[in-house]
């Protein structure tokens, strides 16, 4: 499975040949000096070659009898094929979910619910490896990062949510809620495990049954998740998978059944989504995009905010919806936080996703990799100063460089739109009342980063900046306890805590 | 010889200043034995845009102001009401109350301002919290308010649902551009005279009178309002819903169609101030 080691011509940097004996000490560039030995993740993902839909606690074959097939992004290899959801499926399992939430799981006292989600929580746990194996070969994340974070992360919302289920007279004060019933689902490729904990644990915990809809490139750990389901003996009906592209997540959106509705993803399909349930008077939960502004200032401990720019950009391939994707340095510090950024980029090791040396994995699909490259040619097109390391890329699969861009207006595509790649763009600032201005000048708000040695100064930004999560020092970071969600087009409704059950209840 | 009374010429409330409508257009207001009353300001889509335009001037600065002093602002604003209360409650009976029942719609108008003005510097702590990650970072959430608020006032109650509507929206430092009720809208004339003296900021509350229809495509589609809370009929709510998707644009639509005891204690609620609040999450590193 992993690339063959690439042998790699010494290429010398041009900053290394500038600099000359007795001045500066050469900076030690590690990244293309050696071949590293491959070092894959051998562990057995465990994958059947067919999944079928998950509806009423079974596996079944799709009505319609057909399959597609889901792609390791890493080497273009099929892996299985996914069952393709009709409109007849998505029916079946809203039926199935709407006897649940009649039934069993409506009644079950909050406690004995707790116990379910506690199961699953451990029963994911017991077999991390497995999944995050999985998780890496199906959406070319690295492993480091299926295994150390989303993973873990989401057995942890289910441990998380459990606990909350014998307890819900404490989430909203002075009122008594209940569930909403049926909750519809819809969830991106960029987190599939991590994204389907968040939104089944705070809907089951309250009480609610759930069909939900994975990205049709990320399906298979959904659907390992509902082997697990099985084995803790959750009852029929209260998860149903249903498999497939847009069609079937409008089809699950737009059915009559659903209380509520859940999604995460682009702003744009979010947007249509709102359209459509227009005059549905469904509750909704949007999870949309950002372009989120992460600002240091001159007094910030640069080494530390040069990882967590990296960390905040480079993420996940940068597809994250709160990556920090517009850097914003104070003037006085921007080539000094260029030229270090540049250094670090140039280790980043790009490739196979399953070495746990690699930081960069395999874009998610071809389809994404064609818009990252798209929106890089604007930028370049439109005068912004481009740097990409020159390490190799492996010869088949999806994957882009690192990126950078300096130079950058406001008014640049590459500073407006989300990217959702590893591309960053560059401005610069002053003051901070210009900070908070150019940070604030988008049509999104989800997340923003502060790095800053003064404290009142990071009290200050993260009073000024309209977005969800503020990050101080730190860039990416989460948990089931602390609520995730956007300001304006971003989104709104909150995920995790207490205030991300308030969006899965009704208040009585 | 009988002293022919001076009639008042009503003008609305907005950016701290009495207007007429832009287009000068008015509406002829009758009491409920169907005499002429007044001609009521016919507000237009500009008329709207403008309030926006001073809600968003004055947005920062009522945010700014401490808990404590928008709790006594709200008080104040009780203050004025209280004090002109028969002349308010004269207003609402134009619309044919009975003079008991206009007294009492004012009278739990006043005491639906000091609920609010009471939760000024205590929901956060309601709302908020600190959040016990899984590392070391101090966590916490708290409330923030949304921006401009557009409100929609139902034909019933014309003064205790418009201020139930926009009373929570306020408390938490939202401002308002407020569509009063088209049937009986002198209530909200009136109110706008009492929100003058009541040290509450210019284009905090701005009021405006007039018709639906024309006014409701605009709320739904500003971009600078950033909730819209209202009553609503099911045709309203789908034309609010398709515009607020063009911003991501919350919406808290209330059924009209559906019977609604303004009067009840279920009227007013911290779940309202919620309403048009933002939750942030800042994680901030422990460490030396």
């Amino acid at each position: 499975m992993p690339s063959a080691p690439v042998a790699k011509k010494s290429s010398r940097t041009p900053q290394r040949v500038a600099s000359r004996a007795g001045r500066r000490a050469p900076e030690l560039i590690f990244g293309d000096l050696w071949a590293f030995d491959p070092a894959p993740e051998s562990a057995d993902p465990k994958l059947k070659p067919r999944y079928d839909l998950f509806i009423n606690g079974k596996f079944v074959a799709p009505k319609g009898g057909k399959y597609f097939d889901s792609i390791n992004p890493a080497n273009e290899r099929k892996l299985a094929e996914i069952a393709l959801a009709s409109p007849a499926d998505v029916d079946a399992a809203y039926a199935a979910a709407q006897r649940a939430a009649n039934g069993v799981w409506g009644k079950m006292p909050g406690r004995e619910r707790a116990k379910y989600l506690y199961r699953i929580a451990r029963l994911l746990q017991d077999r991390a490896r497995e999944f995050a194996v999985a998780e890496t070969l199906d959406g070319g994340k690295p492993i480091k990062e299926s295994r150390d974070f989303d993973v873990p992360m989401a057995a942890a919302h289910f441990f998380y949510h459990a606990g909350w289920a014998d307890k819900l007279e404490y989430v909203a004060p002075g009122r008594r809620v209940a569930p909403l019933g049926v909750v519809g689902q819809v969830i991106p490729w960029n987190f599939p495990l991590l994204m389907c904990a968040w939104k089944l644990a705070p809907a089951l915990a309250m009480g609610n049954t759930v069909v939900l809809k994975p990205a049709e490139t990320t399906s298979i750990t959904a659907l390992k998740l509902a082997e697990i389901f099985q084995d803790a003996g959750l009852p029929p009906g209260v998860v149903n998978f249903v498999t497939g592209a847009g069609d079937v997540g409008a089809a699950v959106l737009n059915h009559p059944t659903p209380a509520k509705i859940a999604f995460t993803g682009s702003t744009e399909v979010g947007k249509i989504i709102m359209r459509s349930l227009a005059g549905s008077d469904k509750k909704m939960t949007m999870e949309l995009g950002g372009k989120a502004a992460n600002i240091i200032f001159d007094d910030a401990p640069l080494d530390q905010a040069v990882e967590g720019i990296v960390n905040g950009i480079f993420f996940n391939q940068g597809h994250v919806c709160c990556a920090g994707s517009r850097l914003l340095v104070q003037e006085g510090i921007a080539e000094k936080v260029l030229a270090k950024l540049k250094a670090r980029i140039r280790t980043l090791r790009v490739g196979d996703p399953l070495d746990k040396n690699t930081d960069i994995g395999a874009i998610n699909s071809r389809e994404q990799l064609t818009r990252i490259r798209a929106l890089v040619a604007a930028g370049v097109k439109e005068g912004c100063a481009m740097f990409q390391p020159d390490c190799a890329l492996p010869p088949k699969g999806f994957y882009f460089r690192p990126t950078i861009f300096s130079g950058v207006s406001m008014s640049s595509r590459v500073a407006r739109e989300e990217i959702f790649g590893p591309v960053l763009s560059i401005l610069t600032f002053r003051t901070v009342d210009e900070a908070i201005e150019k940070a604030n000048n988008t049509a999104y708000g989800l997340s923003a980063g502060v790095w800053t040695d003064k404290g009142s100064r990071i009290l200050k930004l993260s009073t000024e900046l309209k977005a969800g999560v503020v990050w101080a020092n730190t860039y990416n970071k989460f948990d089931p306890a602390s609520p995730f969600g956007g300001y304006k087009e971003s989104g709104f409704g909150r995920e995790g805590g207490r205030q991300g059950l308030l969006d899965y209840c009704k208040l009585i | 010889m009988a002293r022919l009374p001076i009639t008042k010429t009503p003008k609305v409330y907005v950016g701290g200043a009495f207007i007429r409508s832009e287009s000068a257009r008015v509406f002829a207001l009758r009491d409920a034995a169907g005499e002429f009353f007044a001609n009521i300001p016919q507000c237009t889509r500009k008329d709207l845009r403008n309030a926006v335009e001073a809600a968003a001037k004055a947005g920062p600065g009522w945010a700014k102001r401490t808990a404590y002093n928008r709790g006594q602002i709200l008080y104040r604003l009780a203050e004025m009401i209280e004090a002109r209360a028969s002349e308010m409650a004269a207003a609402i009976a134009l619309g044919g109350a009975t003079p008991a029942a206009a007294a009492r719609e004012v009278a739990a108008a006043v005491d639906r301002l000091i609920y609010y003005a009471g939760w000024t510097d205590k929901y956060e702590q309601v709302l908020g919290n600190v959040n016990p990650v899984a590392a070391p970072y101090f966590n916490f959430t708290v409330t923030e308010p949304m921006g401009i608020i557009g409100v929609i006032a139902p034909d019933e109650a014309p003064l205790l649902a418009l201020i139930s509507l926009f009373a929570p929206a306020i408390t938490s430092g939202n401002t308002v551009v407020a569509l009063a009720s088209t049937t009986q809208p002198y209530p909200a004339i009136l109110l706008g005279e009492m929100l003058a003296t009541s040290d509450l900021p210019g284009g905090v509350v701005n009021l405006l009178t007039g018709f639906r229809a024309e006014m409701i495509p605009t709320f739904a589609t500003h971009m600078h309002l950033r909730a819209i809370s209202a009553v609503v009929n099911a045709a309203e709510r789908k034309a609010l819903a398709l515009g607020a998707a063009e911003s991501v644009k919350r919406t808290i639509l209330l059924k009209a169609e559906e019977k609604r005891d303004w009067f009840a204690s279920g009227a007013q609620s911290v779940d309202a101030i919620r309403d048009t609040l933002e939750f942030k999450t800042t994680w901030h590193p422990v460490g030396a």
